[in-house]
Formats: structure tokens, sequence, C-alpha cells
């Protein structure tokens, strides 16, 4: 099991066992999503309060749980990166950079659509959504702090550390935010009318979370390929790789 | 150098600090006139209306001094950064986080200490009561230390880039609005007469963890931007 870890960790590897197991991840992916979506928007029932428009929900609440997902799977990866010296691992927390920022993106977009049937307004001052805010502009500020910096290796342990600062903080945040928001306001709308959601929408909603985290999986795998071809282009294996393709 | 405790060299650091912002007092003084200015700024967008100026006040006093904050960081570690004094720091026996510690409290000395001090005066011109005013100097005490402890990782990260400026606001604002929070609503439920102690305590909770972690944080910072 180590010496599979050891042997994952090495570019090369990596990009063959990645390779490989993307276009399964993909089809693991459509596969969930398919029912996801058919059991979501066609055969669960139309909410009593909300109609059909609480359908929007399927994407809603797994890009919100993504969002924080990737966020600390870019930390903890970024804090191996800097502890061990794995590379690898430096390359799947910048990676993941901006899919989570998408996520976090989608979530507050599809939060929005949705708050304009159900609150009559686009935007209110939540303690959800200004932490997801929030959330997104330390994203933002990660990707920036790693396209500022030249050198590759120092730029994604720069933000590596900027991850894991954030991190530190984003508890804080979600807590202050929650408190200020009812300290001045007293609870406004809750997201969820009953306690509990019943099974015809819970299970799409897992399949539809399931189909973004295997989503997320091959992106991620994607984007850490092209960045491992991208940092190893002087290697022998890149150069043979290339030669080959060509 | 082995013969040198490490709280001498904080202090030696410390009056070393010092004694470089006394030489350019003007630097001292462009994010105080800064901080004046945006706040009085305020008043003249919104008109003059006592009753509207009083709910915003302590939201406008620490936006603005957020934003001075935020203005004065740039040059924490620059001009040791661009004379080389930082990388023998970095060589030095000493931990790197006491004399990050010893930078960051000279930094607040230099540009925290005078917005409390003019922070009354702003206070009586928005026209905050003055059992408020009192309020917003103890939350301006705990909150701006906070702010050059979490800007200091923040600068300690951007130092070595051209554009570092506006990358800087771009981390670290996200991370100041807790203390934002809390600061303005302990001044704002003062005012309106309701006698608080939890926003200071847990103003005073977090410098107190900014303070044991953000130096680690920041001379972790400062290995990476200077390797």
């Amino acid at each position: 099991m180590i010496h599979f870890f050891h042997q994952l960790s090495s570019p090369r590897y990596f990009y063959d066992v990645a390779g490989r197991l993307i276009p399964w991840l993909v089809f693991a992916c459509v596969l969930c999503m398919i029912p996801g979506l058919y059991l979501g928007l066609v055969e669960a029932p139309p909410d009593y309060q909300q109609g059909d428009s609480y359908r929007i929900i399927f994407i809603h609440v797994p890009a919100a749980w993504m969002s924080l997902f990737i966020y600390m799977v870019m930390a903890v990866s970024g804090a191996i990166g800097l502890i061990w010296r794995i590379k690898l691992a430096e390359v799947i927390s910048i990676a993941s950079a901006p899919i989570g920022a998408s996520f976090t993106f989608l979530a507050l977009a599809t939060g929005s659509l949705w708050g304009k049937p159900m609150w009559g307004t686009w935007w209110v001052w939540d303690a959800r959504l200004t932490s997801e805010l929030l959330l997104l502009f330390l994203y933002l500020g990660v990707m920036a702090l790693y396209n500022a910096i030249e050198d590759r290796r120092t730029a994604a342990r720069a933000a590596a550390i900027l991850a894991i600062v954030g991190v530190v903080n984003i508890p804080i945040i979600h807590y202050s935010v929650e408190w200020w928001n009812t300290l001045h306001q007293g609870p406004t709308v809750t997201k969820l009318d009953k306690p509990s959601i019943h099974l015809s929408m819970l299970i799409p909603l897992l399949l539809m979370a399931a189909a973004f985290k295997l989503y997320y999986a091959f992106l991620v795998l994607m984007r850490a390929r092209c960045e491992v071809l991208r940092r190893e282009k002087n290697s022998r294996w890149v150069k043979s790789l290339v030669g080959e393709a060509t | 150098m082995n013969s040198l405790s490490s709280s001498r060299a904080f202090g030696l650091l410390l009056r070393r600090d010092l004694l470089l912002a006394f030489r350019r007092r003007s630097e001292i003084a462009n994010p105080l006139i800064f901080f004046v200015l945006i706040t009085s700024l305020f008043p003249l967008g919104i008109g003059a209306d006592a009753g509207v100026l009083r709910s915003i006040a302590p939201g406008v006093i620490w936006v603005a001094a957020l934003l001075a904050s935020l203005l004065s960081l740039d040059g924490m570690f620059r001009s040791d950064f661009e004379d080389g004094s930082l990388e023998q720091f970095m060589l030095s026996a000493h931990p790197v986080s006491i004399l990050v510690m010893a930078k960051v409290f000279a930094h607040w000395l230099v540009t925290g200490v005078p917005l409390l001090a003019v922070s009354p005066l702003l206070g009586v011109l928005l026209s905050i009561p003055a059992e408020g005013i009192g309020m917003l100097m103890l939350t301006l005490l705990l909150g701006t230390p906070v702010l050059s402890l979490i800007g200091a990782v923040g600068v300690a990260l951007t130092v070595g880039l051209r554009q570092g400026g506006v990358i800087l606001s771009l981390l670290v604002l996200p991370l100041y609005v807790p203390v934002l929070i809390f600061a303005t609503d302990a001044v704002g439920t003062t005012v309106a007469g309701i006698p608080i102690t939890a926003q200071l305590y847990i103003l005073a909770a977090m410098l107190v963890l900014a303070i044991s972690l953000a130096p680690l944080a920041t001379a972790a910072s400062l290995r990476v931007s200077l390797s």
C-alpha cells in the first residue's frame, strides 16, 4: 500500500495511472448524473410550498458541498506538499483551486436564482450566502497569488500556506457571519422548511452529490496531468511522450 | 550571536524598526491622514444627518481603519527585503517567528496606535455618543493588532512581487471580516445602550489566536518567498 503511494507520487507514474483512471471516473460520473437528474427533475414530486422551483436544489446543494470539500482538499494536499515536499500534492492542491472557485460561484449563482422566486430578492445578507461569498474571495486570493509568482514551485507553496491560513479562518468567518446575522435580524429564512427531506428527493440529491464528486475527481486529475507535463517538460519521459504523439 | 538571547533580539529589532520609522515620519503620517480623509468623506457623500451618521459610524470608522492598515502593511517587510536584511533575519540563530513578532509589534505601534489616538476625534465628527467612543477605542485596541498580525502573513507572501499591493488586499481583506463584524457590533450595541462582553471576549480570543499562530505562518511564508 505504502509502496503504491510512493510510486504514485512520482510524476511519471501518476501521469499514467491518472490517464487510465479518467475514463472510468467519467463513466461513473455520467452513471450517477443521468439517474440523478432524471429522478430529481422528473420523478421527484413538487414541493408542497415551493412547487417546481425547488428542483434547483439538486445542483445548488451539491455545488455548495463541493465548494467546502474542495477547499479542504486544496489545503490538506497543500499541507502535505509543504511538509513532505511531495510535488504531486502541490500539483493537486493548485489544480483544485479553479474548480473549487467554479463550484463556489455555481452555488452562489444557483442560490441567487433560487432566492428570486422564494425570497423575492436575488440576494440577502444571510449568513450562509455571506460566508460562501467570502469563500469565493479566498479561492480567488489563492489563485491570484499562484498566478502572481513566476516560479511554479514557490507559487504552489505560497498558495498552500494561504490555503492553510484560510482553513483556520473558515470556521471563524462562518460563525462570525452567522452570529452577526442573528444578532441583527434574527432568523429570517431557513432553506428547508421541513427538518427531514423526503426519500424521493434525498436519493437524487445524493446521486447528484456523488456525480459532482466524481466530476471533480476526473477534472482535477486532468488538470494535474497537464500541470505535471508542464512542470516536467524538460525531463526525458515527457519529451519521448510528446515525440511519440507527434 | 549565540550569546544574544531571543528576548534581547526581539527588543533590539523592535528598537531598530521604531527608530527607522521615526526617521521617516511622513510615512507614518500618510496612513493616518488617509484614515481621517476616508472617514470625513462619508458625511459628504451620505449627508450630515446626525442620526444616520451615528448608525453607520462604527462601520465607517472600522472600514477606514482596515483600509488604512492595509495601506501601511505593504512597507512592513519591503525595505528589509530590498536591502537584504530579511535574509539575515532568516539566517540568524533566533526563531524567525520571534523576529517577525518584533516587526509586527513595531508596525502596530507605528500605525495602529496613531489610529487609536485619532479615533475619538472621528467618533465625535460622526456624532457617536461618549460611551460608544470608549468602546470604539477598546475595539480598536483589541482589533488593530489582529489586523497587523494577519496582514503580516499576506505581506510575507507577496513581498517579492511587483504588484504585491493589489494582491495583498485580495488575500487579506476576506480574513479581516471577523474582526470587522465583532468590532462594529460591539460599538453599535453599546451605542444602543446594551452592555456587551461577548464581543470583546471574542475579539480578545482572536487576538490571542492571531498572536500565537500568525507569526508562525508569517515565518513560513517568508521562507517560501525568499527561497
